[in-house]
């Protein structure tokens, strides 16, 4: 610690004469009346609707279906590399044919020269189209998502939810967290919207939902 | 490196030429009258707004009146998880921490995340004036850059250029600070959206160093929170081996699950998106994830003294969105720069003073750049009456120094408001003189009648109408 | 039920026009308004250009004058807007000036509201056969949410063919001593407002204010447009006998 801590502090304490002694913080009152979703509908659909307003290209599948899905896309990029994170399952990559490098810490000149990324991720938030990654074992270290240039994301129906409030308690703050909507955006020049900037231009979603 | 705002010219004086220039004009109607329309139909889509505004106010209210229990939290918590806190009085204390850290780490180049509080400080001057080359990574802070001009908005520092105009900041001032632009770079956003993407990778994946802001710092955990759109916050955020975030004291949320309430605000109020592109977070370091040292410098600036004044101190609520700024007719038309501050519009206008004071004239005009038409009050998130505060000011700057003149025209004025017969008396002798008003007035008048017609002055009152009237019904 | 009139000090001194219009129409509804003699100014220069002492003298007036009545018909919505939503924060809490605002204050009506809303009337009788667009003004929108009750009635007019003005909700730029500060940027608003006037087609641009019509008028008039201004009280009182054009 360095600088001016007390002095800071003091000038704040000073700045607040007029709060009374005894208050407390949780004192000050904080109406809580907002709602924890609202009603969008089909959480599921939702998500797809959103993602595909942001431009991402969004598939539903069968788990069975999966696989061929995520090859198929992978195909459809070039030959590789793509990196993978290290708990990615083995499954998804199956019918994958095409280079795939684990992410062992990788430079950051290697992440530039792949294909792409594939990972899982920790929960979705439908009403506002968002993928949120937290370096859990299926999505690895933030760098792996950033610098390539296509990204292609699993997300497990289950791991979805309606709202902002309700992602919350599903996420650790200790953790580092990527909030993802859609891909890269600019709208510096004149308001007008351009997409891919500095993340991956090209945001992928297959979507996984059981049967029944 | 960019140009600072001293002395610029009081706020009327510089809104005057702006009113002028047909094209910067053009530009900040199209831009603003966008961003509004955005934000409009994605508010209209939460029927529980009102309630977030309502929270979220509560929220920053109670961080503001607890400030110092919140900021001890927050250095706890951001300690325990690895990182080191600073706390800076001012400008220049800030500035001396920055650079003494980038000099330990010993290097002189540093890209940066657009934020509001270095811009405040001054930070890339600084930094420059130590030998440290800042690179913006922003695009708007990029333009911003090379064109050596100052932000004249929160979310879009450079909505005051057009694309011809970039295009051109672009050919003849990239290739000075790295990777030149393309040979026959066009105006289309996207050719230049991809210049500055290929200009800036090699800044993102070679510099060391990273400084950023925080849009939120959450007291329970010591989690900083960056929103953003383009890619650049990840980069500065993940990639080099230090970081150093730079942040108001007035950033503090206190739970993490507070953050409901701001990750819904924000982004539907600023970008007019239900979510931005990307947000990030972080506490502390995570080994084998991103930086391997954070600081996180605490700056009061001025921001103790506002918390200290009970009608000001709602500005520090602010959650910068800039939705106050899209929505004002005033900023519209005068543009960011006549606010003389990198806080421009309504915002602007009720901070920058409290912050520095009103003893420049720059700063005393600033309360005044209001028609107090109150459409900022009504967009913002956090509900801060931009009207009350500007009034407030007003009152402090007429308690100040003032103006002579009107000093002497409201007495005036006070002391015919205070007796009806003296108002009647008044009103008789305006209606007497009523053919000799010319209809170009001279002196401050004028600045009435250069572009309005006056209306004729009545023969006779209300007030007198009256009393005639009811003297005759009592004679019947 | 008693109801006062206060004029305001801009309309009995320039537009004592809108006074007896108010007068007529609320005669015409069989209404009988009181002028208290002692009323002038409801402070809102002073208050807004930060002479709050001046302000609170003026309060302090207003609330004794106006003491006794079931309404206060306020035909200026800024100065309306000025009693209902600033005169609370002119005196301490517990202090004798906020208890009698808090008494006085809600009696205080717009024009439209005491219609609408106190007397139930939205035909008020009146004939204006003329294309009209209306100008919520700031203080009519946000302070007092007057929301459409101006447009009813003028609906209900006859003859009269009410059209949209666009970019309505925008501030017209008068704002008090705005207008002569920050002149520049007034007029360029105001010239805006009186160029989407002028597209309407519109003769008349109706309001709830007058200072803001003087400002719009001033620059519509300048501009040569041949639109005319109009408070909403003029319209509502206008009949075949005694037409307001
Ligand atoms: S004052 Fe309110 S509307 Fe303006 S930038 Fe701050 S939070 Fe947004």
């Amino acid at each position: 610690m360095t600088g001016s801590r007390e002095r800071v502090l003091a000038r704040v304490r000073a700045a607040l004469a007029d709060v009374p002694r005894e208050e407390a913080p949780e004192d000050a009152p904080v109406p809580r009346g907002y709602a924890r979703e609202h009603g969008l509908g089909d959480p599921v659909a939702l998500l797809a609707d959103r993602l595909v307003d942001y431009r991402a290209v969004v598939h539903r599948v069968r788990p069975a279906g999966l696989a061929r899905t995520v090859g198929a896309a992978l195909q459809r990029r070039g030959p590789g590399p793509f990196v993978v994170p290290p708990g990615l399952p083995e499954a998804w990559l199956q019918r994958a044919g095409v280079e795939v490098v684990h992410d062992d810490g990788l430079g950051v000149a290697e992440l530039d020269a792949a294909a792409g990324v594939v990972t899982g991720c920790a929960v979705a938030i439908a009403e506002t189209g968002t993928i949120v990654l937290d370096a859990g074992a299926d999505q690895g270290r933030r760098a792996i998502t950033l610098v390539p240039d296509y990204h292609l994301c699993v997300v497990p129906a289950e791991r979805i939810v309606a709202s902002v409030p309700q992602a919350l308690p599903h996420l650790d703050p200790l953790r580092p967290l990527t909030w993802i909507s859609g891909p890269s955006a600019t709208s510096d020049i004149e308001l007008d919207r351009v997409e891919g900037v500095h993340g991956p231009r090209t945001l992928e979603v297959v979507i996984v939902e059981d049967a029944g | 490196m960019s140009t600072t705002f001293v002395g610029m010219p009081a706020f009327p004086d510089a809104a005057r030429a702006a009113t002028g220039n047909a094209q910067l004009r053009h530009n900040l109607r199209k831009a603003t009258h966008t961003i509004r329309d955005k934000r409009a139909a994605v508010v209209d889509e939460l029927d529980d707004w009102a309630r977030l505004r309502a929270a979220g106010a509560a929220i920053k209210d109670r961080v503001l009146r607890h400030l110092d229990v919140y900021l001890e939290r927050l250095e706890a918590s951001v300690t325990a998880a690895g990182g080191t806190v600073h706390w800076a009085a001012d400008a220049a204390e800030a500035n001396r921490i920055v650079t003494d850290l980038v000099r330990a780490t010993g290097h002189d180049e540093v890209v940066k995340v657009k934020s509001m509080a270095t811009q405040e400080i001054g930070l890339n001057e600084a930094l420059g004036e130590a030998g440290i080359t800042a690179y913006e990574t922003d695009l708007a802070e990029l333009i911003v850059q090379l064109g050596d001009d100052t932000p004249s908005h929160i979310l879009v520092p450079a909505i005051h250029r057009n694309r011809s105009e970039i295009r051109e900041i672009f050919r003849t001032r990239m290739a000075e600070w790295g990777v030149p632009a393309p040979e026959g770079l066009t105006d289309d956003p996207r050719a230049l959206a991809e210049a500055a993407r290929v200009h800036l990778r090699e800044k993102f994946l070679s510099t060391k160093v990273a400084i950023s802001g925080a849009n939120f710092a959450v007291a329970d955990t010591g989690t900083l929170v960056v929103l953003e759109s383009e890619g650049n916050g990840r980069m500065c955020l993940t990639l080099p081996d230090t970081l150093i975030s730079v942040v108001g004291i007035e950033k503090v949320v206190p739970t993490w699950s507070d953050l409901e309430v701001f990750l819904q605000l924000l982004p539907r109020s600023s970008t007019g998106e239900r979510m931005n592109p990307y947000t990030s977070t972080w506490t502390g370091v995570t080994p084998g994830d991103g930086p391997r040292e954070f600081h996180l410098v605490l700056l009061d600036n001025g921001r103790s003294a506002t918390l200290a004044d009970t009608v000001g101190r709602q500005a520090l609520r602010c959650i910068r969105c800039s939705a106050c700024l899209n929505i004002c007719p005033v900023y519209e038309r005068a543009g960011g720069h006549a606010y003389g501050s990198v806080y421009p519009g309504p915002i602007g206008a009720i901070l920058t003073p409290q912050l520095r004071g009103v003893t420049s004239e720059l700063d005393a005009s600033l309360p005044y750049a209001s028609s107090l038409c109150g459409a900022c009050y009504e967009v913002c998130p956090v509900a801060i009456d931009i009207p009350e505060v500007l009034v407030h000011l007003r009152e402090r700057v007429v308690e100040g120094k003032g103006h002579r003149a009107e000093k002497a025209a409201m007495a005036a004025a006070g002391w015919v408001f205070g007796d009806d017969r003296r108002l009647a008396l008044a009103q008789r002798a305006a209606g007497a003189a009523r053919g000799l008003v010319p209809r170009h007035l001279p002196g401050p008048g004028a600045a009435w009648t250069d572009t309005r017609d006056i209306p004729d002055i009545p023969p006779e009152s209300f007030r007198d109408w009256w009393r005639k009237r009811h003297t005759k019904e009592g004679e019947q | 039920m008693r109801i006062a009139l206060f004029i305001t000090c801009v309309n009995d001194t320039l537009f004592p026009r809108t006074g007896r219009a108010v007068l007529r129409l609320l005669e015409r509804l069989g209404h009988e308004v009181e002028f208290p003699q002692a009323q002038t100014c409801c402070g809102q220069m002073h208050y807004n250009t930060g002479y709050r002492r001046d302000a609170q003298k003026l309060a302090v007036r207003f609330v004794e004058t106006f003491a006794d009545y079931d309404a206060v018909l306020v035909p200026s919505g800024s100065c309306a807007g000025m009693v209902r939503d600033n005169y609370p924060r002119l005196g301490e809490p517990g202090s004798r000036l906020r208890r009698e605002v808090e008494r006085v204050a809600p009696k205080v009506l717009d024009l439209s509201e005491l219609l609408v809303d106190v007397l139930g009337v939205t035909d008020v009788g009146a004939y204006f056969p003329h294309r009209v667009t209306y100008h919520p003004t700031c203080h009519g929108l946000r302070l007092l949410r007057l929301g459409d009750r101006p447009e009813r009635l003028l609906r209900a007019v006859r003859g009269l063919e009410l059209v949209e003005l666009d970019g309505a909700t925008e501030c017209c730029g008068f704002g008090g001593t705005f207008a002569v500060k920050n002149a520049a940027v007034s007029a360029a608003m105001g010239s805006d407002k009186a160029r989407h006037a002028a597209d309407t087609g519109a003769e008349v641009l109706c309001a709830v204010d007058n200072s803001c019509l003087m400002h719009i008028g001033g620059t519509l008039s300048r501009q040569r447009t041949g639109v005319r201004v109009l408070h909403l009280a003029e319209i509502l009182a206008s009949t075949e006998e005694e037409p307001a054009l």
